[in-house]
């Protein structure tokens, strides 16, 4: 009783009744499924024929793209459905992408799907340990045990650096386009191909699953924990599943980004891409799906016209160098400042009107 | 004793959002009154006062004025500067601090530090429990006693007009007649006046001079305490007794 | 023997470190339920500010004071311009602000200073003594930190103004109504807490001065706040401390690169047995 006399905490927000009227059937499973498969497979027409249009580097740019609306995605699950904040999604590319290196480096012989499939794996079970130890903190305490995360991890490369290759991380080979249609495409075209199609992949999985029933279990626990409990939601067991979830794709969208590039470095898995990761999603908006393409979208290539400006004006590297930490910065702050009614209601009316559709 | 009165208030309506909670309220209470404010839950009365001291914002064209001068719109800081105490709901005593650091942070605005500890023992007179509990947290107290904090509070400022609502909530008959009883002492002692929002109107209306009943917002009846009283399709609709 | 020793003195400075850091977010905390992710890169400005100061004039010392002031505006700016419009939101929004100016003062800092390492000496040389297993650093990490820990518990426990920011924080409506100006109060706890970053980010940041320096020590700073409970100050002395030695004997026997993990290990062992810290008051949550 004596918490009634305290300050209160900051109100977190009392979301309006959603008028959902219970008349309309239940979307069923099949029809969605149908639905997020015809547009992935359009998205990944669109990515093909895409790629014969530009030139390697851009393509390059279209995979990260993929993997980087990956990892936004699974944060999104995360943070904008299930409403925990997690500053370490950084950790698990880290854990995907070293767990591409090492497999292929030490077993060559594996097929790049078992390899992609394996890193989900991996990255399931980190998310099960994490979010496991983690599904009793709120909010601030949750957003320090990640942190701590974030910045922790990539420190094991470090200190296994027999294994893990230290700060300089590992190298290694990665078959592009099979030799059959050599002359036809380039290998980075290729990978832009297959980091796409596994992305999608990922992507429909996510969309069926957040649409289904445990979309809406996370969204009834981001709205209102306690109620949610008291409607017989597992509360714990699904924001566990949430953050089991959003590891594994992050974890895949690390093993993207190492079959891209061949490489597995500590320091491209610092505080900075965690952090971006989430201003991304921020960005893009946190309500739905598209919200993490935009993100993604924004995060390469507002990065390149970052260092272009500065080029252009003649900046040091330095300045160019962090342009875009700056700028995503600025971003965020704008953002939050000038949604009066705070991201989290603007969220919860927008998913009201998608449900309502 | 001045013919302007102490607490006046003129048209005063407010809102939450799109709901009006106060529809063109006026009331005046003269020096020395204790005035009941009476009517059931959502009646607006717990908003009345707290629009009076500044905690919610009066819509245009309303007018508080103090002793005369409009205060409306002054924030809810500067009241005790202009002699206004308000007690909210639930007393308001801050669990985290002793009892003595309740009290003293009622008596802080005031510069000069000797009346501060003057004032002090006076609380301490008028509510002797409290002495011994001085270095204890607040939380450690009973309802009771939480309300001699509250209320001891308002009075280390020295107030001209002390806004109370609802002390009885939560407590005792008992202990709320003792609170009613003080309450009557100290105004024919000091002078102080007294708006006492009630929702129990028996108990209110024993100590009071006169009241106002609302109802949805607005004043639908006033007159003496005597008068309300004896008004049984009053009592009835509004009081509930 | 002795390294265990010359660890558990290394421990409890660099604790007082953490500590400080811990305490400057647990007084925003307390204050304005926001736990400030920003804390770090203010102190990060404070203390590049006070290199170039100590670079132009060769002044330690008008640098450290260069910090504190710096520190103290930085906060109080933050506050008033940003905190404050968005406080009363959704607490992902202030989560999400602070970072945002997290990233933008970290991403000013190396665009003004560059991204590469400065040289930044502490205030006393390194020659240790042989006889005392604690160096003069250490010592002056220790004796910074106690001292203002000590200033701020007697200005909050014994003045009248401290009074009035604990009312604040605690109440802020019963404080309003005592006539406490509250939005000022909160203010001068952020300028406050951000003096004490800035500190602790000067005893930091020795040797080295790069714009991502602070990124680790906030992480244990974050981590004795939350060991501690967000407001507890005094939990958060005691949750600096233990992860300090704690994390110093995980350095000196096992790796240091592990000490990240090993809080991270520390912070979740300790939040699962009590989510809300070791010293918090036993909140409920509201329904």
């Amino acid at each position: 009783m004596t918490s009634s006399l305290r300050r209160d905490d900051p109100p977190t927000d009392v979301v309006a009744p959603k008028a959902a009227p219970s008349t309309r059937p239940r979307p069923r499973i099949r029809p969605v499924l149908l639905t997020h498969l015809a547009a992935a497979l359009l998205a990944l027409l669109g990515v093909v024929a895409l790629t014969f249009l530009v030139g390697p580097i851009e393509q390059l740019r279209i995979a990260k793209v993929g993997y980087l609306m990956l990892a936004i995605a699974g944060l999104q699950l995360l943070v904008g459905a299930s409403g925990q904040i997690s500053l370490g999604h950084g950790a698990f590319m880290f854990i995907g992408a070293y767990a591409t290196a090492l497999t292929v480096l030490h077993a060559p012989m594996v097929p790049l799907a078992a390899i992609m499939v394996l890193t989900v794996v991996v990255g399931c079970l980190a998310g099960i340990v994490v979010g496991a130890a983690t599904a009793r903190l709120h909010g601030p305490y949750l957003a320090g045990a990640t942190l701590a995360l974030a910045v922790g991890l990539p420190a094991l490369a470090l200190y296994f650096s027999d294994i893990l290759g230290g700060s300089n991380g590992l190298l290694f080979k990665m078959r592009g386009a099979p030799p059959e249609l050599a002359g036809l495409v380039t290998d980075n075209q290729w990978k832009a191909w297959v980091i796409w199609f596994t992305v999608l992949v990922a992507l429909v999985v996510l969309a069926t699953l957040s649409r289904g029933r445990l979309g809406r279990r996370l969204r009834a626990i981001r709205d209102d924990e306690a109620a949610a409990a008291m409607a017989g939601i597992p509360v714990g067991r699904t924001k566990v599943t949430a953050f089991v979830i959003s590891a594994g794709c992050g974890s895949l969208a690390g093993a993207c980004e190492a079959y891209l590039l061949g490489t597995a470095t500590p320091s491209s898995f610092s505080l900075a891409l965690s952090l971006s990761l989430l201003a991304a999603l921020v960005l893009g908006g946190l309500g739905s799906l598209w919200g993490a393409f935009w993100g993604a979208l924004a995060l390469v290539y507002l990065e390149l016209a970052g260092k272009e400006l500065a080029d252009l004006l003649g900046l040091s590297s330095s300045v160019a160098d962090n342009v875009p930490l700056v700028f995503f910065g600025t971003l965020l702050i704008v953002i939050v400042m000038a949604w009066p009614m705070g991201i989290h209601g603007a969220l919860s009316r927008l998913s009201g009107v998608v449900r309502r559709r | 004793m001045s013919d302007t009165p102490i607490l006046q208030i003129e048209n005063l309506s407010t809102y939450y959002g799109a709901v009006q909670a106060l529809r063109s309220v006026s009331l005046t209470v003269q020096p020395g009154e204790i005035c009941a404010v009476l009517g059931a839950n959502g009646s607006g009365k717990t908003t009345l006062l707290r629009t009076i001291s500044g905690l919610q914002p009066a819509a245009p064209g309303s007018r508080i004025l103090v002793n005369g001068e409009d205060i409306t719109g002054a924030p809810a800081e500067s009241m005790v500067r202009r002699g206004l105490a308000h007690v909210p709901e639930g007393g308001g005593v801050i669990v985290d601090l002793t009892v003595e650091e309740n009290l003293r942070l009622g008596g802080l605005w005031r510069a000069d530090r000797r009346d501060r500890a003057q004032a002090l023992d006076e609380v301490y007179e008028l509510f002797p429990p409290l002495v011994e509990r001085r270095n204890q947290p607040a939380a450690s107290l009973s309802g009771g006693e939480r309300q001699m904090v509250a209320i001891g509070r308002a009075l280390m400022a020295r107030p001209a007009v002390l806004l109370l609502d609802e002390p009885s909530l939560g407590l005792a008959p008992l202990i709320t007649q003792q609170i009613m009883r003080l309450l009557h002492d100290l105004r024919d002692r000091t002078g102080l006046t007294v708006v006492l929002v009630e929702q129990n109107a028996a108990s209110a209306l024993s100590i009071t001079d006169h009241g106002f009943v609302l109802s949805q917002g607005a004043v639908v009846a006033r007159g003496s305490s005597a008068e309300l009283l004896a008004d049984d399709r009053m009592r009835h609709a509004y009081l509930g007794f | 023997m002795n390294q265990f020793i010359s660890l558990t003195f290394e421990g409890i400075a660099n604790g007082a470190i953490y500590a400080a850091l811990g305490l400057s977010l647990v007084i925003i905390y307390q204050a304005t339920r926001v736990v400030n992710f920003a804390q770090p890169a203010l102190a990060l400005m404070a203390v590049y500010l006070a290199y170039t100061v100590t670079q132009a004039t060769g002044s330690y010392w008008l640098g450290f004071a260069t910090a504190m002031a710096s520190g103290t505006l930085l906060g109080v700016v933050t506050e008033r311009l940003l905190v404050r419009p968005v406080q009363d939101k959704s607490p992902l929004n202030a989560i999400i602000l602070t970072l945002g100016l997290l990233m933008v003062l970290q991403g000013l800092a190396g665009m003004i200073w560059g991204n590469l390492q400065h040289s930044f000496p502490p205030p006393m040389s390194f020659r240790d003594l042989a006889a005392v297993p604690i160096s003069p650093e250490e010592i002056f990490a220790l004796a910074a930190v106690g001292v203002v820990a000590t200033v701020l518990f007697l200005l909050y426990r014994f003045t009248p103004l401290g009074l009035r920011m604990r009312a604040a924080a605690f109440h802020a409506e019963s404080a309003r109504l005592s006539g406490v100006r509250v939005g000022l109060m909160l203010t001068l706890g952020w300028g406050i807490a951000s003096a004490i970053g800035a500190l602790a980010g000067m005893l930091a940041v020795p040797p080295l001065l790069s714009p991502t320096v602070l990124d680790a020590v906030f992480v244990y700073g974050i981590a004795a706040a939350v060991l501690g409970g967000l407001d507890n100050p005094f939990g958060a002395l005691a949750g600096g401390l233990v992860l300090g030695v704690g994390l110093s004997y995980v350095s000196g026997y096992v790796g240091s690169e592990l000490t990240t993990l090993a809080a991270l290990a520390i912070l979740i062992a300790v939040l699962s047995l009590r989510p809300a810290g070791l010293f918090s008051r036993a909140t409920v949550r509201k329904v």
